[in-house]
């Protein structure tokens, strides 16, 4: 009974014993711990904007994670999901720039929804191609999305650096803002869309139910326990395993899209800002469990919007949510696994129970 | 199997701290060379300076009048300790805050998507607004764009973009109104770029000399021509060589500093520049890789030489190779819109400021500078100081005709001084330059 509590709230100390080390390092460092932390609380939830922004942020993470529940559940490790929000970003931004602009008198509610079809398109797509390397090439998921991460980030500087350079030229900036009628309706002067948090809510739904209570779920977790006796069994896996990156491909496309069409008004260079990496992280830590996948990406969202304001208040160096971060990570992948910790070995039965 | 999901897993994690430290490795490289010493600036003494004088009742008798505290914003696109544009523009916020009783300036560093993927122009303004800042500069071409953007949401506080030209009254696009609360400030650098490349012209032995680029825009055209133009007047009038022989050569990386993955290593690309022949090379990026590059080849005994930019004291990270460098001193201007600011006479305006041609170092009235390095001779600089009395009295002016483009089209005809215009807005590289245009 305790050892089903303390696996429920296991993701708590990996985080607990980061921010404990943290603040050690702070005090050394001669900075005073509560004015770092009351800062970190300021920028991220002390004002309406501040928490606008934090939301805002949140919105592509959510998103990540959520396509990253698929794919973890089918045992991928979908690296690629920061080129598949690159993916995405593209592609809104190609609707924006080469439908949206010259048309003007297209209004919002057409040019939004193809900005978003178009974007979910393109992530599935860039999915799609690590999924087929690894089925068909044999080239190992996370290898191939590495690949192609570097390839969508090349192609954006390629993009931005060429073809839709603006006029004045010269900028690795980005591209020009974009025409309102492609970007989502913006909460005041904030970044924040309350419907692109409705649709990654929504998503994050749809995906918790489909995998618990529906066979293509079931597919997907047989898949991802053992891959050939899930085979051997008749799950068809090659097409499974397309089908689950292309869905996080698709939402990782679509958090892209949010990226340009709402966090900036345009097609700038390094458009992810990690994203893909920070939902990996998210997941890792959530034990792949929807509702922890939501809180701690609200967490980090808040970490990293709070880190500016640490920066621009306290003149502590804004690495310190980068600092961490790496904390987490380590302590994530020491003590993510609760069971891999405290049960060296199980029976096949505890193991099949431990995923219930 | 469980072997090998346990290696999948170890790869992950390497993969993953990899990946996840990359853009934090931006920040890292660019700040590499400098002690770390502001992750320890202590925090509790600062803000109570700023509170006190507001606290003090007014009718205390002291004769000092009560200090009003002046809040403002630096947002800089590199380290404040670049060694270079950014840490320029640091020192000019210092140089406010000694001249102004009660200001007091928050800076927000490395502002760009690689170093702070998370932050934007946005949000730091309405930061730095919350604790106070009424004025705010942007210290980039990087933020010329949403700094407009911002500054129409927010008419109440008032923004500086440092080399932006929307308030300019020879700009292309007057069609564009910018809003009424945005300045901008710019540094008439050209005639320091030309110092630069006439000492870079009189003191290669191979002839060649090479240019560190950013990125590709009508600044760095204007600033890389300049140093071409310098270089070639003084390679042709003071040196015992064939006029028109002098190769002068420009390499790209792609922004204003290195941001691994995204551009190309600056120190790599100033090792091909050298490798290539080249044994003089002008940096025209922030930072002061340039500098670093030839400092390491001449202690392998190579005669290698450097001219770094930006910030007055960058000759300190190698000297030995170092001929000099044209620096920006934003503190004068700077300070004047701080003031009036304060006194609410500000007016926008748009100024390109040149140097005090008598005393260009001095940090009160030049705008803009070129002090000379450890590794200039006696017999360099008694010419080089020729060349810039010239400047000073008009009589050189290298932005004279015939000027060409780098296509062979005629730009500024024989014997016309090329207009403001003309300069600011260089289409192209000048004929006698290598590198690409755009």
């Amino acid at each position: 009974m305790t050892d089903q509590i303390i696996r429920r709230i296991w993701p708590i100390a990996p985080i607990s014993l980061a921010l404990a080390l943290i603040t050690l390092l702070m005090i050394v460092v001669g900075a005073n711990p509560l004015t770092v932390y009351q800062a970190l609380f300021d920028g991220s939830f002390g004002g309406r904007e501040q928490s606008l922004s934090t939301l805002a942020f949140w919105v592509p993470l959510l998103l990540c994670s959520t396509g990253l529940l698929v794919t973890f559940t089918a045992g991928l490790w979908n690296i690629g999901v920061e080129g598949q929000m690159i993916a995405g970003s593209l592609g809104a931004s190609a609707v924006a720039l080469m439908v949206a602009k010259p048309n003007p008198s297209i209004p919002g509610w057409v040019i939004l929804p193809l900005a978003i079809v178009v974007a979910m398109l393109s992530g599935a797509l860039w999915a799609a191609l690590a999924a087929i390397l690894k089925t068909r090439g044999r080239i190992h998921e996370i290898f191939g999305g590495v690949a192609l991460n570097n390839l969508a980030a090349i192609a954006t500087i390629y993009l931005i650096s060429g073809p839709w350079q603006p006029p004045e030229g010269g900028s690795l900036r980005g591209t020009v803002p974009f025409p309102t009628q492609a970007l989502f309706p913006l909460m005041g002067t904030s970044r924040f869309s309350p419907l692109s948090l409705i649709l990654a809510l929504v998503a994050l739904v749809l995906v918790a139910l489909a995998l618990r209570g529906t066979f293509w779920g079931l597919k997907l977790k047989a898949q991802g326990k053992n891959l050939r006796s899930a085979f051997l069994l008749g799950v068809p896996s090659e097409r499974e395993a397309i089908n689950a990156m292309m869905v996080c491909g698709a939402l990782a496309g679509l958090a892209g899209a949010v990226r340009v069409l709402s966090w900036f008004d345009s097609l700038r260079q390094s458009i992810s800002g990690g994203i893909g990496f920070l939902a990996i992280l998210v997941v890792l830590l959530a034990g792949t469990r929807p509702l922890w996948t939501l809180l701690i990406g609200l967490f980090f969202s808040a970490l990293l919007n709070g880190g500016t304001f640490v920066h621009s208040r306290v003149q502590l160096h804004s690495s310190l949510s980068g600092l961490i971060q790496g904390t987490l990570v380590l302590f994530v992948l020491l003590l993510g696994d609760y069971t891999r910790i405290f049960r060296r070995k199980k029976t096949v039965m505890e193991a099949i129970s431990d995923h219930e | 199997m469980f072997n090998k999901h346990k290696a999948v897993l170890l790869m992950l994690a390497l993969t993953l701290m990899l990946l996840l430290s990359a853009c934090q490795q931006a920040a890292t490289a660019t700040t590499e060379p400098v002690p770390t010493e502001d992750v320890v600036i202590s925090i509790p003494t600062t803000p109570p300076v700023i509170e006190e004088p507001t606290e003090a009742p007014t009718e205390e008798p002291t004769a000092e009048p009560t200090v009003e505290p002046f809040i403002f914003g630096m947002v800089l696109v590199g380290p404040k300790n670049d060694h270079g544009w950014s840490q320029a523009h640091y020192e000019a916020g210092q140089y406010i805050e000694e001249n102004i009783p009660g200001a007091k300036m928050i800076v927000f560093e490395s502002l760009n998507s690689a170093d702070k993927p998370e932050a934007t122009l946005e949000g730091v303004v309405s930061d730095m607004v919350s604790q106070g800042a009424t004025l705010i500069f942007t210290t980039s071409d990087e933020f010329e764009e949403d700094t407009t953007t911002v500054a129409a949401n927010r008419p109440d506080i008032i923004f500086i973009n440092a080399s932006g030209d929307d308030t300019w009254d020879q700009r292309p696009n007057l069609a564009v109104k910018p809003p009424a609360n945005l300045g901008n400030v710019m540094g008439r650098m050209e005639d320091m770029k030309a110092i630069a490349g006439c000492a870079a012209a009189l003191t290669t032995e191979t002839g060649s000399i090479g240019y560190l680029g950013p990125l590709i825009n009508d600044e760095t055209r204007r600033l890389t021509a300049s140093a071409y133009l310098g270089a070639r007047y003084c390679y042709d009038n003071y040196r015992e060589e064939t006029p028109g022989e002098l190769k002068f050569e420009v390499s790209w990386i792609g922004f204003w500093f290195n941001i691994p993955g995204f551009t190309l290593d600056p120190t790599e690309v100033a090792n091909q520049l050298f490798d290539g022949g080249t044994d003089v090379l002008i940096s025209g990026i922030d930072t002061t890789e340039a500098l670093d590059v030839a400092g390491q080849r001449a202690e392998k005994e190579e005669a290698v030489l450097a001219i770094p930019y930006d910030y007055e004291g960058a000759c300190d990270k190698a000297p030995e190779v170092c001929l000099g460098v044209p620096f920006f001193n934003w503190g004068p201007s700077y300070l004047k819109i701080a003031q009036s600011i304060k006194d609410g006479t500000w007016e926008q305006s748009f100024e390109w400021l040149g140097p005090d041609w008598a005393d260009m170092t001095n940090p009160d009235t030049s705008h803009v500078g070129w002090v000379n390095g450890p590794a200039l001779t006696d017999d360099v600089k008694a010419t080089l100081d020729t060349f810039i009395s010239g400047l000073a009295d008009g009589s050189i002016n290298v932005w004279t005709g015939p000027i060409n483009l780098q296509d062979g089209t005629e730009y500024i005809a024989d014997g016309v001084e090329a207009p403001d215009p003309l300069i600011w807005y260089l289409p192209q590289l000048l004929e006698g330059m290598t590198g690409s245009s755009k």
